[in-house]
């Protein structure tokens, strides 16, 4: 099995795998006052202090929730009700295109029912903000902007935003900016305090960590208004017992990821540059998505052209090699890539469109074995086309 | 070397079994939904395309330990059968929308994206039975009458039908439950559908409606040109309709009264007595051979409506054109009907109405 979807999910680091069975079977609910429960507390506020310290926060800005889903909605929902109780003009959202479905659909459900107005930031081929485009669009009227959010680096095409001049931006106009680093945490320098971000999502499982855990960086002075009600175990921000075995293994993983951050980027950039390269000698019409250098380290995106990139993904599988469309499932049914869109291609070549993702258990047999297969499946592809109907 | 199929997996109990079947027999299976309608998010229950059908398809996969994807074919889908359906009773004929999914997407589209993906063939559901012969596969009639579907596949060619695998042909639809209940498949005890698959709540009428407005027309005695009431549109009515005339006399003699013509540059719907439903001679377009072509006349069994009864007729082609002169005595069919014909159980052929004639 040749495994190139790690933007998707990758494997648990065996370290994560020991810090959480070693929690799995012990009692104890981190919220609970006796010896059991203060044990579980003190694996939950190590783990937060793990993790705090590797993103560059303070452990009291972490914020521990379900996963990227929930910390974007966490943000994002967040920051609008508690800015728009302050001051009701503040009803416009400004986000990049690109954005995972994660921050597009809660962006749009205030749309919705929460009379929000959205603003999508165009991207420019590679799928980038400008600043300019960010601050012309504030220039409209600085003072209606609820929230800026713009991730990190896109989950699909690898590109990265420049972060730090869009903070800048946000900050010239006083305005809370958040970022979506799911893809970067691991991969690139992510540290919450240098970035002058006001919130940060991060997801377990996608630096080797367990699924069904992540964190919503948050500056102590955001206010956010809940989305979960219950128990109120997170600073009243966000309630929910404490999942105290899946923190052990994020915290254990996003330690090692973060530690072994460059070795790891540099050996994923190779195999990645190699992938590219190789590819594109062997087969025609190809098109490389995002920018070609300042990219996610493991991420390689394709246009085939001439072929639907569901039918490579399935003669791909039929090899043993594993990948992915790169673009938003319903029920397994691809939909053209609101990215590709975005960076201005059209509906056909956004749907030839396949994404190989290494990481760290990636070695350069992985590179091989695609290249073996490849250019005999695209072929294949190709002459299937798109299903044709007789008429 | 193994044979590749493509087995076709709806959701269902009947898609199930094939699909297990075909393991069984030690072909390479890889298990498809075809995605037809454009649902988004939780479309109702019923129907053959929603959400809830599809994981049902993956958990049957799961079951039998097969590769499974999703394909979307609902662009294809919604022109080839949506809106033909839509046009064609705008145009006053009556079509049959799984005749046509068959025809123009599931042994045409799908079934060439499968070939060229490097599959061999691909196996559905359906009732039916493929028998291989000297002169090419022929298509027949399943064993059990009750659920046999040679009907709706009768513009199968032989070319289609040699990348064709029908599992269940030889079986009765209790026995299918059954074994998909003794293999654990989560379909085991799903309803059948019978309904138009994206008409679930079985609304001809009102989908119609939505789609065409309202077209207020007259409804008129065929012998006496009497107006006897109104209607919200012609294509509420097919021939051969007897509910929801809604006349407003009776005849003096309280005798009951059909559909027997629809006009719609007029917008009239003609209704009369069943002797007026009387066809003896009816020619058809598009005509299509299910195995050899036949030579000119000769006897068959036709059938004009899915599960309808075959009847006793002569048929005469030329030039792609087909007219069945009926023996046995046919009542109520519409343009754009396919008529299928029989030798014995085997399907000759199959055309679509064209006009309809009485002696």
């Amino acid at each position: 099995m040749t495994y190139l979807d790690h933007a998707a999910t990758t494997p648990m680091l065996p370290e994560a795998v020991a810090a959480m069975t070693a929690e799995l079977a012990k009692p104890g609910n981190p919220s609970s006052l006796h010896s059991s429960g203060r044990r579980a507390r003190k694996v939950v506020e190590e783990s937060r202090e793990v993790i705090a310290a590797a993103l560059g926060a303070r452990p009291v800005e972490v914020i521990f929730t379900s996963g990227g889903t929930e910390s974007n909605n966490l943000a994002i929902k967040g920051l609008f009700w508690s800015r728009i109780k302050k001051d009701s003009k503040r009803n416009r959202i400004l986000i990049s295109a690109v954005e995972h479905h994660a921050v597009l659909d809660p962006v749009l459900w205030l749309k919705e029912h929460d009379q929000a107005i959205v603003e999508l930031l165009p991207v420019d081929e590679f799928g980038r903000v400008s600043v300019e485009t960010l601050k012309k669009s504030i220039e409209k009227n600085p003072a209606d902007v609820s929230f800026i959010s713009v991730m990190w680096a896109n989950n699909e095409v690898g590109t990265v935003q420049p972060i730090k001049d869009l903070v800048k931006v946000a900050k010239e106009f006083d305005i809370p900016i958040h970022s979506d680093a799911v893809q970067a945490v691991g991969c690139l320098e992510v540290h919450f305090q240098d970035s002058g971000l006001d919130a940060l999502t991060v997801s377990g499982h996608k630096v080797g960590g367990p699924q069904g855990i992540g964190v919503l960086v948050i500056k102590r002075d955001i206010e956010l208004t809940p989305v979960l009600h219950g128990g109120g175990q997170e600073r009243e921000v966000r309630s929910g017992t404490l999942a105290a075995p899946q923190i052990a293994g994020f915290a254990a993983a996003i330690k090692v990821a973060v530690s072994q951050r460059f070795n790891r980027a540099s050996r994923l950039t190779s195999l990645r540059k190699d992938l590219i390269n190789k590819v594109q000698e062997v087969i025609p019409n190809v098109v490389l998505n995002g920018d070609p250098e300042n990219r996610l380290p493991g991420n390689v995106h394709f246009t085939f052209k001439g072929c639907e990139g569901d039918a490579v993904l399935m003669l791909l599988d039929a090899q043993g090699i594993e990948c992915s469309t790169g673009s938003a499932c319903s029920a397994g049914i691809p939909q053209p890539s609101h990215v590709l869109l975005a960076m201005g291609r059209d509906e056909q070549t956004a749907r030839g469109s396949i994404r190989f993702s290494f990481g760290t258990t990636s070695t350069p047999d992985d590179v091989t074995d695609v290249i073996n297969v490849l250019p005999a499946v695209v072929e294949r592809a190709r002459r299937a086309g798109k299903p044709a109907v007789k008429s | 070397m193994t044979k590749k199929v493509v087995a076709a997996m709806s959701g269902g109990v009947d898609s199930s079994v094939a699909a297990a079947r075909l393991v069984d027999q030690g072909y390479d299976v890889v298990g498809i939904h075809l995605a037809l309608a454009k649902v988004k998010g939780h479309a109702g229950g019923k129907g053959c395309c929603t959400l809830d059908d599809a994981r049902d398809a993956r958990r049957v996969a799961d079951r039998l330990g097969i590769p499974f994807y999703v394909w979307d074919v609902s662009d294809e889908f919604q022109k080839e059968v949506i809106e033909n359906f839509v046009s064609e009773y705008a145009q006053g004929r009556t079509p049959n929308p799984c005749v046509r999914c068959n025809e123009k997407i599931k042994f045409a589209a799908v079934l060439e994206r499968s070939l060229a993906l490097g599959f061999d063939a691909v196996a559905t559901g359906h009732y039916a039975r493929i028998i291989e012969t000297p002169q090419g596969p022929t298509l027949h009639s399943a064993k059990d009458p009750n659920k046999d579907q040679s009907y709706v596949l009768s513009v199968l060619t032989q070319e289609q039908l040699s990348h064709t695998i029908l599992p269940l042909g030889d079986s009765l639809k209790p026995e299918i439950r059954a074994e998909a209940d003794k293999r654990g498949l989560i379909t085991a005890s799903k309803p059948d559908s019978h309904d138009i698959c994206f008409i679930p709540d079985g609304d001809t009428a009102g989908f119609l409606h939505r789609k065409l407005g309202e077209e207020k027309g007259q409804i008129i005695d065929a012998e006496t040109n009497e107006v006897l009431g109104e209607h919200d549109g012609v294509f509420e009515f097919t021939i051969g309709q007897r509910r929801g005339l809604n006349l407003t006399k009776p005849r003096p003699d309280r005798a009951a009264r059909y559909v027997v013509e629809t006009d719609v540059k007029n917008k009239t719907v003609m209704v009369g007595l069943p002797t007026l439903l009387k066809v003896d001679v009816v020619t058809a377009s598009n005509v299509i051979w299910c195995g050899p072509i036949p030579e000119s006349p000769f006897d068959c069994l036709a059938q004009v409506r899915a599960h309808g009864e075959r009847l006793k007729a002569k048929a005469f082609h030329k030039d792609g054109n087909l007219t069945v002169e009926f023996i046995d005595s046919l009542q109520g069919l519409a343009p754009g009907q396919t008529i299928a014909l029989y030798e014995n159980d085997r399907v000759i052929g199959s055309g679509t109405v064209v006009t309809t004639a009485r002696n």
